[in-house]
């Protein structure tokens, strides 16, 4: 187990930049979940967090130990692919040894490490089989239990659920996480699925073309993005935006599309008449009436829960009700957001005011 | 639609014998093979057979034969010059194919990495597949040509050598000749072939193995090899069959000289069979091929046999 530490990290291909600077402190033992939307750089990060990219600039160590120009096999460091990438011609106990053998481990050493990952990772029933005689399941655990079996400083996953279907993928989860608790070995997790990251992380990085928005643990992010971006990308369904001022007088208020009025907490100095975007979360409207006028549109019920797609001021946003409410498209109603859990963002900069 | 419609019809009125056949899975089934088994007995069947009926007579071109049993086997196996051709063939086979894979492999992997005009190198290697065989056998006639050849020119010119090597009339010299035109002519299926079945090797399978901390060599031997096997049994199987059958580099070269040292079984069963009007007796040398052509095909066969890794369960 060791700390990571990625310093001002700068990664070109040709003259195209695709990581601008990026930093992030690891400690030791911590689950990071790299998580942005597709083409954010954070897979060629974690790749060049285990050495199969070059690193143009900046500096990364594990541990004490400058990695830069030290080879992939030295750096002690082990890898769940997307692909699994398991050895398909050797059987599930051969591909867990593999490294062991490769190091010349004694074959009594490989067998014990690996019956002990497989026990950890209920493979031992497997051990003989080969990868395609797998579930997709099982693929991912033999995965991890390859990863396990060399006891790394490191652990690197590259969106290793996304081949899973989505019942499978919330079990790993789970197995994932306990699997962290259970062994302690500092984990950077890389994945585009927001829910993945907010459930399994210690601490949440959240990239965007190739530059770190925000950095925190996973309730920071979701009470209090620093951006536009990070207060859309997490949580599910997404923030609701709305364009307007800021009025204050007397009282403060957001002056929203088509004169809209919504509550607002207290103005932050200097706000008034000022350009901003009022953001709030779908499960924090709540029926009332001193609510905004709205109509609704689409009501969606998934039973724990009811999402109703209405339209506030000609624009439309997403409430989540966890209460039973008897809605039916055209029907009027007035939502009113809770002030003390409304975010306003600068429209001209995107940051959190 | 129209088939639904037409069973319908037939239900109606249960009509001729010839209706009811159509209706039946087995005959129809039967008559949709016809046309392939007539090809397969007309262009495969039939001449394969009239190969093994010639081998079993002493029939001369212009007349007809009869039926001799094994008369020519046995008087081919009291024929130095036919053990001559099968040992000739056996040392072309062996010697050519295991260099044709050494190489074909290298240009292989060589391909496979990334290189400067890789695909203008690639098309290189290509060339001496594209070149019609008799066309570059009449090319390397000339390299070796007693009077005219390069090799002897270039050795002669460096002052390697005093006198110009004689390639084609000693027979080793003539021997090692031919399996070098060979060897030119084969690598490019070789190569082409196995850096086919080299892109089919996920990369990501090499950085896993780099990640578990494995040598180039040790990745070649762990991943490459046991990956490639089955592409590797296919194209040798291909490579020794098509080098044991050769005939056109022979017969352009040496046409089997000198003094039969570079005979092969096909150019001595064409020369006693055409040249030589004994058809029987050629069909005869043919159809001796046949054992060593099927030793090549089992061998292969088990070596092809799906292995275990490759079986079951889908992607």
């Amino acid at each position: 187990m060791s700390s990571v530490q990625i310093r001002d990290v700068r990664k070109s291909f040709g003259n195209f930049e695709v990581l601008h600077g990026v930093s992030i402190p690891i400690e030791d033992g911590q689950f990071v979940v790299l998580v942005g939307p597709s083409g954010c750089g954070k897979s060629t990060l974690l790749r060049m967090l285990a050495g199969l990219e070059n690193i143009t600039s900046g500096t990364i160590s594990i541990g004490d130990r400058v990695v830069n120009n030290i080879q992939p096999k030295e750096r002690d460091i082990a890898m769940v692919f997307q692909n699994y990438a398991l050895y398909p011609h050797m059987t599930v106990g051969e591909n867990m040894g593999f490294s062991l053998k490769l190091r010349n481990a004694s074959s009594d050493e490989i067998n014990k490490r690996v019956k002990r990952a497989a026990e950890i990772l209920a493979l031992s029933p497997l051990l003989e089989r080969y990868p395609r005689q797998l579930s997709g399941g099982q693929r991912q655990r033999v995965a991890m239990g390859r990863a396990i079996v060399r006891d790394p400083q490191v652990f690197l996953f590259d969106e290793p659920l996304s081949n899973l279907d989505a019942k499978l993928r919330v079990a790993m989860r789970t197995e994932i996480k306990e699997l962290h608790q259970r062994l302690k070995t500092t984990t950077v997790y890389v994945t585009h699925d927001q829910i993945e990251a907010m459930t399994m992380a210690d601490k949440i990085v959240v990239m965007h073309d190739g530059i770190v928005e925000q950095m925190g643990t996973p309730l920071e992010l979701y009470d209090k993005p620093e951006n536009q971006f990070v207060a859309g990308f997490i949580g599910s369904p997404a923030m609701n935006f709305l364009k307007g001022h800021v009025r204050v007088n007397g009282v403060a208020t957001f002056e929203g599309p088509n004169g809209v009025k919504l509550p607002l907490k207290n103005a932050p100095a200097g706000s008034d008449g000022r350009p901003v975007v009022y953001g709030v979360r779908p499960e924090h409207f709540t029926i009332a009436d001193d609510g905004a006028d709205a109509e609704i549109i689409v009501v969606e019920p998934t039973g724990s829960e009811t999402q109703v797609f209405a339209k506030v001021g000609g624009e439309q946003v997403v409430a989540v009700f966890r209460e039973r409410h008897q809605f039916n498209p055209g029907d009027k109603v007035r939502l009113k957001p809770d002030p003390s859990l409304v975010h306003l963002f600068d429209e001209a900069t995107g940051k959190r005011m | 639609m129209a088939v639904m419609a037409e069973s319908a019809v037939a239900q109606v009125k249960p009509g001729s014998l010839w209706s009811r056949a159509f209706e039946s899975r087995n005959f129809l089934g039967a008559m949709f093979m016809v046309p392939a088994i007539a090809i397969l007995i007309l262009f495969l069947a039939y001449p394969l057979a009239l190969g093994f009926w010639l081998g079993m007579t002493d029939t001369k071109i212009g007349g007809a034969g009869r039926y001799i049993g094994f008369q020519n086997f046995i008087s081919l196996s009291k024929d130095s010059v036919f053990w001559l051709s099968v040992f000739n063939t056996i040392f072309y086979t062996v010697f050519a194919s295991v260099v044709k894979f050494a190489i074909g492999l290298y240009l292989a992997l060589l391909l496979n990495e990334r290189l400067p005009f890789k695909s203008m190198i690639r098309a290189i290697v290509l060339l001496p597949f594209v070149v019609p065989t008799v066309l570059s056998a009449i090319a390397f006639w000339w390299i070796y040509d007693s009077q005219f050849s390069i090799i002897s020119w270039v050795l002669v010119k460096a002052g390697l050598i005093t006198r110009y090597i004689d390639f084609l009339g000693d027979p080793w010299n003539a021997r090692w000749s031919v399996i070098a035109a060979n060897i030119w002519r084969g690598v490019p299926f070789v190569a082409i072939t196995l850096l086919a079945g080299l892109q089919t090797i996920s990369p990501s399978l090499y950085e896993a193995a780099n990640l578990d901390g494995a040598t180039n060599m040790q990745r070649f031997r762990h991943i490459t090899l046991p990956m490639l096997s089955p592409i590797i049994a296919v194209v040798m199987t291909f490579s020794v069959l098509m080098t044991f059958t050769d005939f056109q580099l022979i017969y352009t070269i040496t046409r089997g000289g000198p003094i039969n040292a570079t005979h092969l079984m096909a150019t001595l069963s064409f020369q006693r069979a055409i040249t030589g009007g004994n058809l029987g007796e050629g069909a005869a040398i043919s159809n001796a091929m046949i054992p060593f052509l099927v030793a090549a095909i089992l061998l292969s066969f088990f070596g092809l046999q799906r292995s275990r890794w490759q079986q079951g369960g889908r992607d």
